[in-house]
């Protein structure tokens, strides 16, 4: 692989049948490029942790990811209503997520934690009533 | 064990993907969270549920968790199996409830992926 590879996804708002699509097409993606598996694995839970909040908080967005040689880069943009407290979003249990969403297996205050638990750099920036990037690098050595 | 061990053990049904039964597994999960299953689960684990949605399989998916056994007898709808016989992951039920069958699977030798 010597050029970049650039992916691009459209998240729905509230679709929790679709969602998990862009992560899983990352995922294969990455495997096809012969990435070690468990590289692969952190890759899509971080993503999957990422689309299931956009889902969820933030009226959907786009993810985008660069996969170069060295290293897998991806921002997870949405429109949504933005994060008050990042602190208090990245302890583990923490959730503003309502019964519903509990219901279906999420919510559990983990997705933040998850994320910056399986890559390599992550940031997020984020603006009350704008929206929220949420970037993450995953290096493949 | 082999996916087929965990389908004789807990009785279960083989609900698609039966030419996937002779996976190798290493470890069992059980959780109705799929967060908690995303934070812990290891290499190779069946994932033990009662919560039946598209995101069980997602995660499975996720997790390279080549089968997913649903607990007191709860059965998927067409939109899950679809989407776990394009994924290639092993979905069963079992009539035992869930505390049952993680120990039965326990029991025979199957150990914990969390932790």
């Amino acid at each position: 692989m010597s050029e970049a590879v650039r992916l691009s996804y459209d998240v729905s708002a509230d679709d929790f049948t679709h969602a998990g699509e862009a992560s899983g097409a990352i995922k294969r993606t990455l495997k096809k490029l012969g990435i070690d598996m468990e590289i692969v694995r952190r890759v899509s839970i971080a993503v999957y942790e990422g689309e299931i909040n956009m889902v969820i908080h933030a009226n959907g967005g786009v993810i985008e990811a660069e996969i170069s040689p060295t290293c897998i880069e991806i921002w997870l943009k949405d429109k949504g209503p933005g994060i008050k407290d990042i602190d208090l979003a990245m302890q583990e249990g923490y959730s503003t997520a309502r019964d519903h969403i509990r219901a279906l297996g999420f919510g559990a205050g983990m997705g933040l934690p998850n994320i910056k638990k399986y890559t390599d750099d992550m940031k997020i920036d984020t603006e009350i009533g704008v929206g929220t990037t949420v970037y993450m690098k995953v290096n493949f050595t | 064990m082999l996916v087929s061990d965990v389908q004789k053990i807990l009785d279960a049904e083989c609900i698609c993907c039966e030419n996937l039964i002779d996976t190798e597994i290493n470890s069992a999960c059980g959780s109705d969270m799929m967060s908690d299953v995303l934070a812990y689960v290891k290499d190779q684990s069946v994932l033990l549920t009662g919560l039946v949605n598209p995101q069980v399989v997602r995660t499975a998916e996720m997790m390279d968790m080549p089968c997913v056994v649903f607990v007191r007898g709860k059965k998927p709808d067409e939109t899950i199996v679809a989407l776990a016989k394009d994924r290639g992951i092993v979905l069963m039920s079992t009539p035992h409830r869930m505390f049952t069958a993680c120990g039965l699977l326990y029991q025979n030798g199957l150990k914990g992926g969390c932790g």
